[in-house]
């Protein structure tokens, strides 16, 4: 049977591809949104020794006279209780986490992807036990895996990255497979196999570039979780720690002198959810304008 | 005429994507609209319905139903046209019913709608099945366990008990096996014999069109480029995208293809 | 369906051996020798080998692993450093406490973002789906122990409006003793007809919950929205409507049925999510549940209560993953006629 496409118009599907485009970025104030703030947050992570006034606090730096200050002209954003400016502290802080999430992802695409292509490619018992072990690594919530394994290692924000990656991978195995096993059957790809074509060459010509564009919209929406889930296990003691200007430990640092110092913990905290948030709302406006299924005209 | 459709302008934005000046379907007529992709038959189906504004369309123009002016009606007043005295099929019968629901459930709701008791529904419904044979027990399955010509003969089936005056067919064959499609072709020409319905036929291949159709309508970047009787287009075409549509079609005679 | 049933359940039984023995894994991923922390760093030779025996870490790996299942399925789970008791029986008194909190903060999280997403499909690209959805994404932003900690500030300290911590407030163990029943402090209290203690649970409660309720507030409007508007760009919409149905009934009866199963499966993931998050709001909040239980295990290095934990909170999850698959099925015919 010949599959002939649905002359219902789907809402918003009939519009030349230049122009939804257009009318996707104008209709999308979040996503632009999304991309300024993420871009300035990379900037000043880039530029943080520039932009700081005490860039010595972001290492070892102590200043006992200078404990608990509340922000001021000199101090921005106060002092720790080290006498830290927490300034500087944050503007480096930018340097770690986002950093730690593409180290993340790319370990975990590294590891996911190709999982996923042989099991949704090859099919039969390579399939089932690879999506066996997928299942299991995926029946533990997040952060669950990450922080009994950075329990159970010597704490750093080495072993914090490579537990998260390591509890990351199974989610794009899932993905790819699907994508993978959907092309795989497609009927050119039987054909490429008729004609003798390798499968390496399918695999790499064929599979893997049909499978990205929703692993780049998941990526691009995970950057967000995984600077969470960093800065909730160095909260708890288990990654970066002291000096390591992470925000999430500063937070854990801060929390004992809240009550009376509340600056200490609102501005590390603050720059995680803004953070978070900008990167997130990046990859969600990401979604929008690739996924050909939603392209909704108003 | 029935329907008749005249200055109708549908566009999106700055884009007009139909033009159609004249096109009427009088009772008991089947009137092909022939046409490629993209020539704007599937939304000149949303503008008589009433439903273009749905994927953001503006209508302009007038659509008459025996004399009233579709496009003055309130949204209200639309839809107590739409099912009841227009009714609509569409191509892909199988994305057309909802999967979670019971094709029956649409059926009988569909009929309650419009005003009919339970009782007078499930009649009605058993009645309509048994016209486009077949067994109305089927209406209790869901529409993943019947195939595309069952489940688009159950959508006529619809048009049928809800007493339509018009069917808006688009593109109803065009998913379906050839031996399936004569049948459900069938079904349209009893439906204009017997019930006297007025038909619209959307379709991009012009042999069922002409094989069909009473007359004939070609559409082309949104506008009408020729209408006439069935014989008369299909013979003697007068524009260059009915000859084009035409040379397309492969032809069986006698004696050809040595 | 019952074959569909009994699938599933066969499928959730693999899945919690597997679970068994990757949490055995992770215990065994420890740098260094066990047997030569246990027995101390003055001990010689022959006590580090006395200890590999006693500790049973002289048997073949497999050896190990089975008789590490067997006594998790009977029960045994090991005994908890810092509290020097069968990490079980810590669950057991620490598990109904976060299930409440969890359960509570769920159903804040569904009665705000239901009603939001719905709203955001109905009117999309409109001002108010804008900012719903920038809402939902903050709260799936939001660093959960940073909220915690904000909140307590805010609302117990500066404005005096909620407790500050604890289950309950500390003179009722005097004058209106709770007496535990089933270990849920939400059910023993009405059922002992202990109002005032009700009370008193409900009021401690509100801002962890509310704090918990963040993410899947957020997570759900979004799946809420991003599913009914999938739903409504169907062909069978456009049939319904050229029916003659109404948006009310296309939105509320037609489009509603479809979007519910992905929303299901997003209930069940955040569902496990939140209990991990007790880990972040617990401690703070003074919460007496697994996150308390599992950030004192974490502070003193407790390795076997943590691993209790991770086992118990993955189990819980594949019991909650199951039930919602069976639900989705119950609701959508494709998934078990397939």
């Amino acid at each position: 049977m010949i599959e002939a496409p649905s002359t219902v118009p789907a809402a918003g599907a009939r519009l030349p591809r230049g122009q939804r485009l257009r009318q996707g970025l104008a209709a999308n104030p979040l996503m632009v949104a999304g991309g300024v703030m993420s871009a300035l947050i990379v900037v000043i992570a880039l530029l943080a020794p520039l932009l700081a006034p005490f860039p010595a606090d972001a290492g070892s730096a102590t200043h006992p006279f200078m404990v608990l200050r509340p922000p001021s002209a000199q101090h921005w954003f106060g002092t720790d209780n080290v006498g830290r400016d927490i300034y500087s502290r944050v503007l480096y802080g930018a340097r770690i986490s986002p950093l730690i999430a593409v180290v993340v992802l790319v370990l975990a695409c590294a590891i996911g992807v190709p999982l996923g292509v042989a099991a949704g490619y090859f099919g039969g018992w390579l399939d089932e036990a690879i999506m066996r072990v997928t299942d299991i690594f995926l029946a533990f919530p997040s952060l669950l895996l990450a922080l009994a394994l950075a329990e159970v290692l010597p704490p750093s924000l080495i072993t914090l990255t490579i537990a998260i990656a390591v509890t990351w991978w199974p989610w794009y195995t899932r993905l790819i497979r699907g994508q993978a096993a959907s092309v795989a059957g497609r009927p050119y790809v039987e054909s490429c196999r008729a004609l003798g074509i390798s499968r390496t060459w399918i695999i790499f010509r064929h599979i893997l570039p049909n499978s990205l564009t929703p692993l780049i919209v998941q990526v691009s929406l995970d950057v967000g979780g995984v600077i969470l889930t960093t800065s909730a296990l160095s909260f708890l003691g288990l990654g970066a720690q002291d000096p390591t200007p992470e925000w999430g430990l500063m937070v854990a640092e801060g929390q004992n002198y809240f009550t009376t110092a509340w600056w200490v913990v609102t501005f590390p905290g603050l720059a995680i959810l803004v953070t978070a948030f900008a990167f997130t709302l990046l990859g969600d406006g990401l979604r929008d304008l690739l996924d050909p299924k939603r392209t909704f005209l108003r | 005429m029935r329907l008749s459709i005249t200055g109708l302008q549908v566009s999106f934005g700055e884009q007009r994507v139909v033009r159609i000046a004249e096109l009427g379907i009088a009772e008991a007529e089947i009137v092909g609209l022939a046409g490629d992709s993209g020539s704007g038959k599937s939304m000149t189906t949303l503008a008589v319905l009433g439903l273009a504004h749905t994927v953001g369309a503006r209508v302009s123009g007038s659509i008459r139903l025996d004399g009233t002016e579709l496009t003055k009606l309130s949204q209200r007043e639309m839809r107590e046209v739409r099912g009841s005295r227009i009714a609509a099929i569409f191509q892909s019968p199988a994305m057309a019913f909802n999967p979670v629901f019971r094709v029956g459930s649409v059926v009988h709701r569909a009929l309650r709608l419009h005003g009919m008791s339970r009782a007078q529904a499930a009649d009605a419904a058993a009645r309509a099945m048994r016209q486009v044979l077949l067994s109305p027990s089927l209406l209790d399955r869901y529409p993943s366990q019947l195939s595309g010509g069952q489940l688009q003969r159950v959508a006529i089936a619809l048009a049928l008990a809800l007493r339509a005056e018009v069917l808006l067919a688009d593109e109803p064959t065009s998913a379906l096996d050839v031996t399936v499609q004569a049948e459900v072709l069938e079904l349209l020409r009893e439906l204009r014999d017997r019930e006297r319905m007025s038909v619209l036929f959307i379709s991009h291949d012009l042999a069922v069109v002409a094989e069909l159709c009473d007359r004939v309508a070609i559409m082309a970047d949104g506008a009408i480029v020729e209408q006439g009787p069935t014989s008369q287009v299909v013979t003697a075409p007068r524009s260059p995208q009915a000859a084009e549509l035409l040379a397309a079609v492969p032809r069986l005679q006698p004696g050809a293809g040595r | 369906m019952t074959i569909y049933v009994a699938r599933r359940v066969a499928l959730a039984a693999l899945v919690v051996a597997g679970v068994i023995i990757l949490t055995f894994v992770i215990a065994h991923v420890v740098p260094g020798d066990p047997a030569a922390t246990w027995a101390g760093p003055h001990a010689s030779a022959a006590q580090v080998a006395a200890a590999r025996r006693y500790l049973g870490l002289d048997r073949p790996p497999a050896v190990q692993l089975l008789s590490y299942f067997g006594g998790i399925l009977t029960g045994n789970w090991g005994i908890a450093i810092h509290t020097h008791r069968p990490v079980l029986s810590d669950l057991a008194v620490a598990a109904p406490a976060s299930l409440e909190l969890v359960t509570a903060a769920m159903i804040i999280a569904l009665v705000v973002a239901v009603p939001l997403g719905l709203i955001s499909a109905r009117w999309p690209g409109r001002a108010g789906d804008q900012v719903i959805r920038a809402g939902s994404i903050l709260g799936v932003s939001m660093p959960i122990f940073w909220m915690a900690l904000i909140f307590q500030l805010v609302f117990t300290q500066r404005l005096h409006l909620l407790p500050v911590a604890g289950e309950y407030s500390p003179n009722l163990l005097f004058t209106h003793p709770l007496t535990r029943l089933t270990g849920f402090g939400l059910i023993d209290a009405p059922l002992t007809g202990n109002w005032p203690m009700f009370g008193s649970i409900c009021a401690h409660m509100v801002l962890p919950a509310v704090v918990i309720a963040a993410y899947p507030a957020g997570l759900i409007t979004r799946m809420v929205r991003a599913q009914v508007l999938d739903t409504l760009g169907d062909a069978h919409v456009q049939m319904v409507r050229a029916l003659g149905f109404g948006e009310r009934a296309v939105f509320g009866r037609f489009a509603m049925k479809l979007s519910w199963n992905p929303v299901l499966a997003a209930i069940a993931l955040v569902f496990g999510y939140s209990l991990v998050n007790t880990f972040l709001v617990e401690a703070i909040f003074d919460w007496p549940g697994l996150g308390s239980y599992a950030t004192d295990a974490i502070a003193t290095l407790d390795t076997p209560a943590i691993l209790g934990v991770t086992l118990f909170i993955a189990l819980v999850y594949v019991v909650v993953n199951l039930i919602v698959d069976l639900i989705q099925a119950a609701i959508d015919p494709r998934i078990r006629l397939r």
